[in-house]
C-alpha cells in the first residue's frame, strides 16, 4: 500500500514540475542574474565565452524551430525535467543495484585466472 | 549563478574539477551504502523539481534576477549524499540548453553542488539541534539554511575569482557585490525552500529525510490499519 501511495506522491510531484518547467518557466524575470550582474558591473562579464553548445538545439531552453518565444521555453523546460527525471531515476537505481549486489565492485569480472581448479601434477 | 567558461583560468578550474570529482565520488558510495528503496524515485523527482524551478528566475533588485539554487532541498528531502547527486545531475543536464560552461562544470558543481549542500545542510543541522523537535523547526531550519547556503556558493565563487579569475576586476569589490546581491536571492531561495519542504512535510512527512527523527517507527503503522479505503 505505501509503494502505491509513493507511486501516486511522485506521480503528483511530477506533474507539479511539468507544470512548473512546461507554463510558469515563460513567466520568469529575463534580468541577468546575480553574478552575471556582478560581471556586468565589475567589467570582467566580457571574459565569458560562448558555450560549446550554444548553438545545440536547446540552447538557452528554446527550442530551436518553434518560435512563440513562451511555448519554446516550456518545451525546452519540459524537456529537461524529463531528462533530469531519467536520468536521476537510472542513476539511483543503478546504485540500488550496486548495494544489493553486496558491496565490492568485483562483479563478474575476474582477472586474474586465480579461479581455476586445482590441477594435479 | 552558473559560472560561464571564461570567468575563471583553466588551472582554478581543473582544481575545482578536482574538487567537485571527489564531492561527488563520496556522495555517490555514500548514496549507495544508504539509500532506501523508495528514495530511488523520490531523488529523480527531486533533481527534476530542481532543474524547472531553476527555470524561473526572480526579481531582487533593480535588473537583476535569481532563481533556487536547490542545494539544501535536496539536502532536507533526501539527505545530504543523494542530494548532492541530485544538483550535480542538474548541472551536467544544464549543459544540452548551454547553461554554465563545459570547462566551468566543476566550478558549478563545487559551488553548487558541493558548498550549497554540505554546507547549507551543516547550518541546517545545527539549526535542528538548536531548535524544538517540530515539524515547524524542520520547515524553519530548512529556509534559513538555504538562504545561508546561497551566500555560502557566491563566497566560493569570489575564492575562486580572488585565485584565478580573468578581467582584473579588484577581489574585494567582487566579493561584495557577490554576498550582497546573493543575500537577496538567499531570501527567495529560502522561501522556496520553506514552501516546498513545508507542503511535503504536510503530506508526506516520511519522506523527508531531514526530519526523520520526529516520525514514529513506521513499522506500527502498517500493522494497526486494516486495508480499508484503499483505491489503487
Amino acid at each position: 500500500m505505501r509503494s502505491s501511495n509513493l507511486r501516486l506522491f511522485v506521480i503528483a510531484g511530477l506533474l507539479v514540475t511539468i507544470g512548473l518547467a512546461l507554463v510558469v518557466s515563460g513567466f520568469a524575470s529575463s534580468s541577468p542574474d546575480g553574478l552575471e550582474k556582478v560581471a556586468e558591473d565589475k567589467g570582467f562579464l566580457e571574459t565569458a565565452q560562448d558555450h560549446l553548445f550554444a548553438d545545440g538545439p536547446l540552447a538557452d531552453y528554446a527550442v530551436s524551430g518553434v518560435d512563440n518565444e513562451r511555448l519554446s521555453t516550456g518545451l525546452s523546460g519540459l524537456i529537461g525535467v524529463l531528462i533530469t527525471f531519467g536520468v536521476g531515476l537510472g542513476l539511483f537505481a543503478l546504485l540500488r543495484t550496486m548495494r544489493s549486489g553486496s558491496g565490492s565492485n568485483a562483479g563478474g569480472a575476474g582477472p586474474g585466472d586465480d579461479a581455476g581448479p586445482t590441477r594435479a601434477p | 549563478m552558473h559560472i560561464p567558461d571564461g570567468f575563471i583560468n583553466a588551472p582554478t578550474s581543473l582544481a575545482t574539477g578536482a574538487v567537485a570529482v571527489g564531492g561527488v565520488g563520496v556522495s555517490l558510495r555514500r548514496a549507495a551504502q544508504t539509500l532506501q528503496e523508495r528514495q530511488a524515485p523520490l531523488a529523480g523527482l527531486v533533481a527534476a523539481y530542481i532543474f524547472a524551478v531553476q527555470m524561473i528566475n526572480f526579481p531582487v533588485a533593480a535588473g537583476t534576477s535569481g532563481h533556487l539554487l536547490g542545494g539544501v532541498l535536496a539536502a532536507v528531502l533526501v539527505g545530504p549524499w543523494a542530494g548532492c547527486i541530485c544538483v550535480a545531475v542538474v548541472l551536467v543536464v544544464q549543459s544540452l540548453f548551454a547553461d554554465g560552461g563545459l570547462t566551468a562544470l566543476g566550478l558549478n558543481i563545487t559551488n553548487m553542488a558541493v558548498v550549497g549542500v554540505f554546507g547549507g545542510w551543516a547550518i541546517f543541522k545545527l539549526l535542528r539541534r538548536a531548535l524544538p523537535a517540530t515539524n515547524a523547526s524542520v520547515v524553519a531550519a530548512s529556509g534559513i539554511a538555504a538562504g545561508i547556503s546561497v551566500v555560502l556558493a557566491a563566497t566560493a565563487f569570489a575564492l575562486e575569482y580572488a585565485v584565478g579569475g580573468n578581467g582584473g576586476a579588484p577581489v574585494g569589490t567582487v566579493f561584495a557585490a557577490m554576498v550582497g546581491v546573493h543575500t537577496l536571492i538567499g531570501i527567495g531561495e529560502g522561501i522556496i525552500t520553506a514552501l516546498t519542504v513545508g507542503v511535503i512535510l504536510g503530506v508526506r512527512p516520511d519522506l523527508v529525510y531531514g526530519a526523520q527523527d520526529l516520525q514514529a517507527p513506521l513499522t506500527l503503522r502498517t500493522k494497526s490499519e486494516p486495508a480499508a479505503g484503499e483505491v489503487g
